[in-house]
């Protein structure tokens, strides 16, 4: 079997083409005509096809060949691309994705399944003769792959340049090189007036670039050998033709300088030909202008296509940020020891490694921060599949897909979206005949749409189906005791209740859904991301959304550092309004009630060392941090505002995972722990907890 | 437990011995990454009191068990001797690090499985639960064994009756806001 760490290698690299294969196909299914998007496919298959075999992953090879030959008459237009040419492929893909998946230990393939593939495709394809004969010769295709020029007549330069070693052993250059001139069709350029002189073999042959190393291995240790490919006949894409200038700066025989030196002098062809009177100026300036565009076209298609990437372990990546994290709370410390210091000398590299450090600390961040869209374009698969499975017609349109978001984010909200748009499939979207009667297009849409708000990213996933039925969803609720029947629930309330577990109003389990799993999945998946999902809306026959909201990144946040007695607390600046002070005076002024004028404006305010029953006596002058919590002001009120401070965030701990009003923690360049506060659990807790004391 | 059983009765395993209130307890060693000296501990508000907080373990926040509150055995008084353990569980499949509040830590000690007896079914006024036997040692004493994995990770649940009304207290406080927190 295949060496494990190349196989690792393989997976990934054919897990990316296999995303790009199913995007490709989508487009393809909307747009047939385009050959552009078939050769894509075709490329994705082949390059398939072509490291399976590298790897040993025979089997992969061998299917995938059987598709690449079906796809290779679509290509050359001989065969319509059709739905199901589209579906066979994707069926396709899948079986590659199951075969990849087995190779590596982790699920089963059905040969079965992939035997009705490659008949269903030949059967398609018309190219029985083509396929079905090497059916199970498909290892042999896979051999073919690995040499192109097996087979086929190929041009080869060759150098030789022997070492004095080389002829201690009795070589002679005569002989080595009639042995290469019996492969094929040979010239040889040999430095006459030297015996150990090198030479150059033009050779012209089928057998196949082993065959040369064949006869060159033993001269390898004591020569210096070069085999160059020029250019393999029925092969078009193999290499451009080379300008004379090239070949010999190439060889060596020429250096750059001089072969410019010596253009320099000749005039450009135009100006030469405009000389003659041969041609007109303009059709030279029409000509150089082609010219131009084909070659900035070309140069485009690579940069887009090969924009430079590495491929990096993941945990290589977090043990960065986790070293850039202590990069940031060691600099805090500096910077805090250097202002103690008032040393001016070292005020400045202090200030300099603050600055270095933060933008290292953005570039870190930066890395981990993908474009929501890879997620969405899975989506689009799966939309397809279910509609077509549930007999419904379904289109799904995105925006914001650019959106970024932290990596760790992205991979862990794959579940919770594809539970979301199942549902809106299943549903959500009704049959095309019920929404024809309901005077609706007979396709249904569901928009995904992501966009940044603040430090969050608001992704939404709206539908225009039937709706929620609230007074179904409100009698299950009462059934399951999840609400309360005297008291009246609002809309909202009961709408969110579909995200308790157990609770699924489908009349029918389907393979889909009904078992009344899945939305408390949504949820707590959510919820470990520090985000919140919920009902936003939803109209009886107009359809719903949801509404999910996640923090941007989960590592490090601006923050203000606040203190309460000993405690250091922390809020996200982003959060953060202005700071007001707090004197007895004012708190005289409203007799202890909780509110100060801020702007013109009441402000309502918690003082968080009653919040938090940490003892000691406040001081005289208090400060008061405002922020806006879904549009409302809302006071923090606290000992003392220490200033910004860069916050590295780190977990409670399980212990404290549910801890009230807080989100986290982080060390302070002192060594001590600072809580972060989570401003909105803080004031909804102390307005239910002011509710209850009034109730009681 | 039974697991546990099978690796004592091969061979004699080594405990750390530590105090809670004037009385001797033991753990598995090979739970104990380290003991350090009290340090700077950040209370952590509105959580139950046998939670002490939590410290900087270069560069990590652990949180920390006041073990003798945690067994009902009342307030911690910190002497030059109370130190705290670092102690390695799993909790999800995840190892975690989480300090335990000591009085003091005393010695490593070997024992025999016929050194320990099983757990009396009453008098301990303990959670058997939390117990895996008592370690004999000279002159009649014994250890108390603890299954340390068990009294930290059953955080919340307040399994010891004796410590029932501290908690709860507590948790009663917090209790209501979570559940009215999951519907807005």
């Amino acid at each position: 079997m295949a060496d494990t760490e190349y196989a690792e290698v393989f997976r990934e690299e054919a897990g990316e083409l296999l995303e790009e294969l199913e995007t490709s196909l989508l487009e393809l299914e909307k747009d047939p005509a385009d050959l552009k998007i078939v050769s894509r496919v075709f490329r994705a298959m082949h390059t398939i096809k072509g490291s399976g075999a590298m790897f040993g992953f025979d089997d992969i090879a061998g299917f995938t060949h059987h598709v690449e030959t079906a796809l290779d008459k679509v290509r050359d237009g001989s065969v319509p691309v059709s739905k199901d040419l589209i579906d066979l492929t994707l069926a396709s893909r899948d079986h590659i994705r199951a075969l990849l998946d087995a190779a590596t230990g982790s699920g089963e393939a059905d040969p079965v399944e992939g035997q009705r593939i490659i008949t269903a495709l030949q059967a398609l394809v018309g190219g029985g003769a083509a396929g079905g004969g090497k059916a199970t010769s498909a290892p042999a295709a896979a051999v073919e792959k690995k040499d192109p020029t097996m087979g086929r007549r190929t041009h080869y330069r060759i150098s030789i340049k022997p070492t004095p070693e080389f002829f201690v052993g009795g070589n002679t250059m005569e002989a080595l090189l009639a042995e290469l001139s019996e492969l094929g069709e040979s010239t040889v350029f040999k430095d006459a007036e030297q015996e150990s002189g090198g030479a150059l073999i033009l050779l012209t042959m089928d057998k196949g670039i082993n065959a040369i190393e064949d006869v060159l291995v033993f001269a390898e240790s004591s020569c210096e050998v070069k085999v160059k490919v020029l250019a393999v006949e029925g092969q078009d894409e193999f290499e451009e033709h080379k300008k004379l200038g090239e070949i010999l700066v190439e060889k060596g025989e020429l250096s750059v300088d001089d072969l410019k030196t010596v253009l320099d002098r000749q005039k450009p062809l135009g100006e030469l030909l405009v000389g003659e009177n041969l041609v007109s100026r303009t059709s030279v300036d029409a000509a150089l202008a082609e010219q131009k565009l084909v070659r900035d076209a070309k140069e485009k298609g690579t940069v887009g296509k090969g924009a430079e990437s590495i491929r990096v372990a993941s945990e290589k990546l977090d043990q960065l940020i986790n070293l850039v994290g202590e990069l940031v709370v060691t600099q805090a410390r500096l910077t805090q020891v250097a202002s103690h210091h008032k040393d001016t000398d070292l005020v400045e590299p202090v200030e300099e490694v603050e600055r270095l450090t933060a933008e290292l600390r953005d570039c870190v961040l930066n890395i981990r921060m993908l474009p929501i869209g890879t997620t969405f374009a899975k989506f689009k698969r799966l939309v397809r599949d279910l509609s077509a499975e549930l007999g419904k017609e379904v289109v799904m349109v995105t925006e914001g897909a650019e959106t970024e978001l932290d990596k760790n984010v992205i991979d862990q909200l794959g579940d919770p979206m594809v539970h979301l748009i199942r549902n809106c499939i299943d549903h959500g979207i009704e049959s095309p005949e019920e929404r024809e009667q309901a005077g609706k297009p007979r396709k249904g849409t569901i928009s995904l749409a992501a966009q940044h708000s603040g430090a969050n990213v608001v992704i939404t996933v709206t539908d225009d189906g039937k709706g929620l039925d609230a007074e179904r969803i409100r009698q299950k609720g009462l059934e399951k005791g999840l609400l309360r029947a005297d008291v009246e629930a609002s809309e909202q309330e009961i709408w969110n209740t579909i995200f308790a577990p157990g609770l699924s109003t489908a009349k029918t389990v389907t393979s889909v859904s009904g078992r009344g799993v899945g939305m408390d999945v949504v949820k707590s998946t959510v919820e470990a991301l520090k985000g919140s999902v919920s009902v936003t809306d939803s109209a009886k026959g107009q359809g719903t959304t949801i509404t999910i909201t996640l923090p941007l990144t989960l590592a490090i946040i601006n923050g203000l550092l606040v203190k309460v007695a000993d405690t250091y607390f922390v809020l996200p600046l982003s959060q953060v309004e202005e700071c007001v002070e707090l004197t007895r005076e004012d708190i005289a002024r409203f007799h202890e009630r909780r509110m100060l004028p801020v702007r013109e404006q009441l402000v309502p305010y918690v003082r968080l060392r009653d919040f938090f029953v940490i003892p000691g006596e406040r001081p005289a002058l208090e400060q008061m941090v405002i922020s806006r919590i879904h549009g409302e002001r809302f006071g923090l009120v606290l000992d003392d505002v220490v200033g910004e401070h860069q916050t590295v965030l780190k977990s409670l701990g399980w212990v404290y995972r549910n801890a009230t009003g807080l989100s986290g923690s982080t060390i302070l360049g002192n060594g001590h722990v600072a809580l972060i506060l989570d401003v909105a659990n803080v004031m909804k807790c102390a307005r239910q907890e002011e509710h209850k004391a009034l109730t009681n | 437990m039974s697991a546990k059983n099978e690796t004592v009765q091969s061979q004699a395993t080594q405990y750390l011995t530590f105090m809670l209130r004037e009385e001797g307890f033991a753990i598995e060693i090979s739970k104990v990454r380290e003991v350090l000296d009290v340090t700077t501990m950040t209370r952590i508000p509105r959580m139950p009191v046998y939670l002490s907080g939590v410290i900087n373990l270069r560069g990590n926040v652990v949180p920390v068990m006041d073990l003798g509150q945690r067994l009902g055995m009342g307030d911690i008084e910190y002497t030059k001797n109370t130190c705290i353990m670092i102690v390695e569980l799993e909790v999800d499949g995840n190892m975690v690090e989480m300090g335990v509040l000591t009085d003091s830590v005393q010695m490593v000690l070997d024992l025999n499985p016929e050194d320990i007896e099983s757990v009396p079914k009453m008098g301990t006024n303990l959670n058997t639960e939390f117990i895996k036997g008592m370690g004999r040692q000279a002159e009649e004493k014994f250890l108390i064994i603890l299954d340390i994995d068990k009294v930290l990770a059953s955080e919340g649940e307040a399994t010891l009756r004796e410590i029932d009304n501290v908690v709860s207290l507590n948790l009663a406080e917090s209790k209501p806001e979570e559940a009215a927190g999951l519907e807005a």
